[in-house]
């Protein structure tokens, strides 16, 4: 999963401190695993090296500097870029999709498009495979119907979480 | 509104049983020898979109052109006689005559249109050899297994050489095993003669069959092809 799209994500909703960035992102993404602030100052740095942030402003209040992070247009063109851009189809994407989802109903953008985008995605992989299970020996069939009933897991998911968007959105309200 | 060179085409088809839209709004479209797969959750409108394609089912509104005539417009008889001649079908319980042989089930299409006893025989058994159930030639429906009778199915969907074959969940009462061997013989069988088909399933293993998909929710489709 990228943590630099996410938490420039999370950044479209208004300018934060690096704190509250690795923060909110634990809430939402990092219940098993939740991000080290050496991993958000990494990232911030990165980020502003390549103009996707800048900084919005510095506090100090007598203790260490506290750097207010902002998105810029390029971040936010980025962001959009990512989350329109299907995943290469593999197993255990769900972690990343599920921050895709997130992120568009948390932006405004379209979550169901991304779902469907994803489907798609899937299913081109899916033919690809089909196609060479056909023209395969035995060996070639086990090994592609593997992979393909992992990617129909995948799409069952894409399908349920569709129909929950709803659902989904209220409850991810900021 | 046809899509250049779709052999059948349908667009903005509206369909209601009583106030539950089951259509609204639906269009699609397939070309000479195309495997199309219709896709969406159930309910969606999947079924009756199939019907409606295949004269089935008459619309409340929208078009149908097949091979450039106007569905539409045409009379009941002309519609059946279509069918008839230019269609065929699989659905989910193989709906072969229980009274008949599976060998009798596939000539059928093939004496309604005409063809002599004999050489209907001959190429019904050609059918279910290629489909690998002649052995099941002999037999009434009711004494073979499900997938046995899918791929007797399969056979008098494509014996008489039809220009589209429309399939309803064709899968949905086999093992994945099955379901497989027969996905393979009704696509490879209907790539070979150049017959397009309809397959409507709510599966996507089933789907990767096909050559492209379209999605139906709610009674409506998202076709590229008529995307705006
Ligand atoms: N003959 C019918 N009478 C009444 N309602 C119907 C009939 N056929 C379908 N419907 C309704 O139309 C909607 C779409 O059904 P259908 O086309 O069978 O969906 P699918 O094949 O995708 O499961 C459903 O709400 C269904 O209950
Ligand atoms: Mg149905």
């Amino acid at each position: 999963m990228s943590i630099g799209h996410t938490l420039l994500g999370l950044l479209e909703s208004g300018p934060r401190h690096g704190y509250d960035l690795k923060r909110t992102f634990d809430e939402k993404f990092g219940h098993d695993r939740p991000l080290h602030y050496g991993q958000v100052y990494a990232t911030m740095s990165r980020l502003l090296k390549n103009g996707l942030v800048e900084v919005d402003g510095v506090e100090s209040d007598g203790g260490p500097e506290r750097k207010r992070y902002a998105i810029t247009d390029a971040g936010i063109t980025d962001v959009g870029a990512w989350l329109s851009r299907p995943e290469k189809p593999e197993p255990y994407l769900q972690s990343t999709l599920y921050a895709k989802v997130v992120l568009a109903l948390l932006t405004g953008r379209s979550a169901s498009g991304l779902l469907d985008a994803q489907r798609s995605e899937h299913l081109r992989l899916m033919r690809v495979l089909t196609d060479r299970k056909r023209k395969g020996d035995l060996a070639d069939q086990l090994i592609c119907d593997y992979a393909l009933f992992h990617l129909e897991a995948d799409l069952r998911w894409l399908e349920l979480t569709g129909a929950r968007l709803d659902q989904l959105a209220e409850v991810i309200a900021p | 509104m046809t899509p250049a060179g779709s052999l059948l085409a349908a667009h903005d088809l509206r369909k209601a049983y009583g106030s539950t839209p089951a259509l609204d709004g639906a269009s699609f479209s397939v070309h000479p020898g195309e495997v199309v797969a219709v896709l969406g959750p159930s309910g969606s409108g999947k079924s009756t979109l199939l019907h409606c394609l295949a004269g089935i089912v008459v619309p409340d509104s929208g078009t149908l052109t097949y091979a450039g005539r106007d569905l539409s417009g045409m009379s009941d008889a002309e519609r059946s006689s279509l069918r008839r001649g230019d269609f065929g079908f699989v659905f989910q319980f193989g709906q072969l005559v229980p009274e008949l042989t599976c060998l009798e089930n596939v000539a059928l299409p093939l004496r309604l249109n005409g063809v002599k006893r004999k050489q209907a025989a001959r190429t019904a058994l050609e059918w279910l050899e290629r489909l690998e159930v002649d052995d099941t030639a002999a037999k009434r429906p009711g004494e073979v297994s499900g997938g046995q009778g899918q791929r007797v199915a399969v056979a008098r969907a494509l014996v008489a050489s039809p220009k589209v074959v429309f399939a309803d969940e064709p899968t949905g009462a086999l093992d994945s095993l099955n379901g497989e061997r027969v996905m393979e013989l009704l696509t490879e069988s209907a790539r070979s003669a150049g017959t397009a088909v309809v397959l409507v399933t709510h599966e996507a293993r089933v789907a990767a069959y096909s050559d492209r998909d379209i999605v139906v929710r709610d009674g409506r489709v998202r076709d590229p092809e008529f995307a705006v």
